[in-house]
């Protein structure tokens, strides 16, 4: 069964999810990919404030084409999450609940978002044109100049993720695999 | 001597990068709808029905396939006996690539190496140019993802590894690549040359219609089997579990030094995007 879910995502509904489950997300979500991780992980080694507050947040490894004239935005699949694994443990450190990428994650992401309480979504790489109709909204809120690298606000509805890590030590990259794998 | 205007050159850069960005072929269509019909993962067939869906869509909305709409990479075949009029070749290859991205809206992913500085019209492409026989010139057209390009490899392995050793170097970048490279994949390899020729004939190779099997019966056989291995690795799709880990291995191979034997592996997305056409 497909479960529908909100972002930010409540306590109650974050401990439910396990890894295999699908879900629909709706709600507010922001794109991050490598140059803004690197901002953000460089403003916090300078101690200054993030561009928005990662506490109970979403982040969506994501840059997006530009939108054609009349659409909200282009299309707007996931990238490789494990670029992004340098930077998200001090992330969750600092409250970041959950990640939406493609691929799978280093142990040491795996390990925060089970010390953390937090989830590892994996949306589908390459649906990039049927991800574009799931985004009712954009504003890109910092790092304008990064261009489709610059963290924007996206007001998703239906968004189709399977939860791929959980916080209680599912991690459907080892099962989903050791499954199939023939000798 | 035929003479052939540079301006010609541009509007077949443009419309071939406009055409390969949304319109999946009909070879990786046919082959992610026979992976459907045979994976027996459900996450792995739930994925093969976004991206057929998601293809689908594209070409509909004349939107590109995928958001990473790639380095442009082209092979031009240019025939001895042509002759070029109207300006500089390489820039006109230059205007046709960045007038494509601009119209298309697609996206400027091309930035300097180390200051990582975007040019913001997703120049400069990538060009391979060969001189054949003849007065045409063949253009393929070819955008590239970086998901699956990062999860490229060269092997120099040594003569003593021999025909094993190649099979078991493809295998082994196919399964350290896990779910990175967007699978289902269709996995290049340059057998022989020199370290940079067999990266460039892995990368060739990806320009075949996928899953026609090489003209060499040698090399056909071995893609075959090494198909079949890869799909055994139950990597699946997306990395998420499943019988479908490659579409196609397509294999090219050319004379090497007494010394060596460098096994090149070009990965590429289900995303195999590239358009031909001939002048």
């Amino acid at each position: 069964m497909v479960k529908q879910i909100h972002a930010p995502l409540q306590p109650e509904e974050l401990a439910s999810l396990r890894a295999g489950d699908s879900v629909l997300l709706s709600g507010t979500i922001y794109t991050g990919r490598d140059a803004a991780h690197k901002r953000m992980c460089a403003l916090i080694a300078d101690g200054q404030a993030l561009p928005f507050d990662v506490r109970g947040q979403v982040i969506y490894y994501a840059g997006p084409c530009p939108a054609k004239t009349g659409d909200v935005i282009g299309s707007c699949g996931p990238t490789t999450s494990s670029r992004m694994d340098a930077y998200s443990p001090l992330l969750c450190g600092l409250g970041l609940i959950g990640m939406i990428g493609k691929g799978p994650r280093g142990p040491q992401v795996v390990e925060a978002i089970q010390r953390n309480g937090g989830v590892y979504f994996a949306a589908t790489g390459g649906a990039g044109a049927l991800i574009a109709g799931c985004v009712k909204a954009v504003n890109v809120i910092a790092f304008d100049d990064l261009g489709t690298e610059a963290i924007r606000e996206l007001k998703v509805e239906n968004l189709p993720l399977i939860v791929a890590v959980d916080a209680h030590g599912g991690n459907l990259y080892e099962q989903g695999p050791a499954q199939y794998r023939r000798e | 001597m035929r003479e052939i205007s540079t301006q010609l050159v541009e509007e077949t850069v443009c419309s071939l990068f406009l055409s390969a960005c949304c319109e999946i072929g009909s070879d990786v269509l046919g082959l992610l709808n026979a992976a459907l019909d045979r994976e027996e993962s459900p996450f792995g067939r739930e994925v093969l029905r976004q991206l057929i869906e998601n293809d689908e869509l594209a070409a509909r909305r004349r939107m590109p396939i995928c958001q990473d709409t790639g380095m442009a990479v082209i092979f031009m075949e240019v025939g001895q006996d042509v002759h070029f009029t109207g300006g500089d070749i390489n820039e006109a290859i230059e205007t046709g690539v960045r007038r494509a991205y601009r119209e298309g809206c697609f996206r400027a992913s091309v930035l300097t190496p180390l200051g990582r500085v975007n040019t913001k019209d997703n120049t400069p492409a990538i060009v391979h140019t060969r001189i054949v026989p003849g007065d045409r010139v063949t253009l393929t057209a070819a955008p590239k993802g970086f998901g699956s390009e990062n999860m490229s490899r060269l092997f120099m392995l040594t003569p003593s590894q021999g025909v094993q050793g190649v099979k078991d170097a493809v295998v082994e970048a196919v399964r350290l690549a896990g779910g990175n490279p967007c699978p289902p994949v269709v996995v290049g390899v340059g057998i022989g040359g020199t370290a940079e020729y067999a990266m460039l004939m892995a990368k060739h190779s990806l320009t075949r219609e996928c899953g026609e099997p090489s003209p060499d019966p040698e090399l056909a056989a071995m893609e075959r089997e090494l198909l079949e291995r890869i799909n055994c690795l139950g990597i699946g799709p997306q990395g998420l579990g499943g019988r479908t880990t490659a579409l196609a291995v397509h294999i090219e191979q050319m004379h090497t030094h007494i010394a060596g034997l460098p096994v090149a592996v070009n990965m590429q997305c289900h995303a195999a995007r590239h358009k031909t056409a001939v002048i």
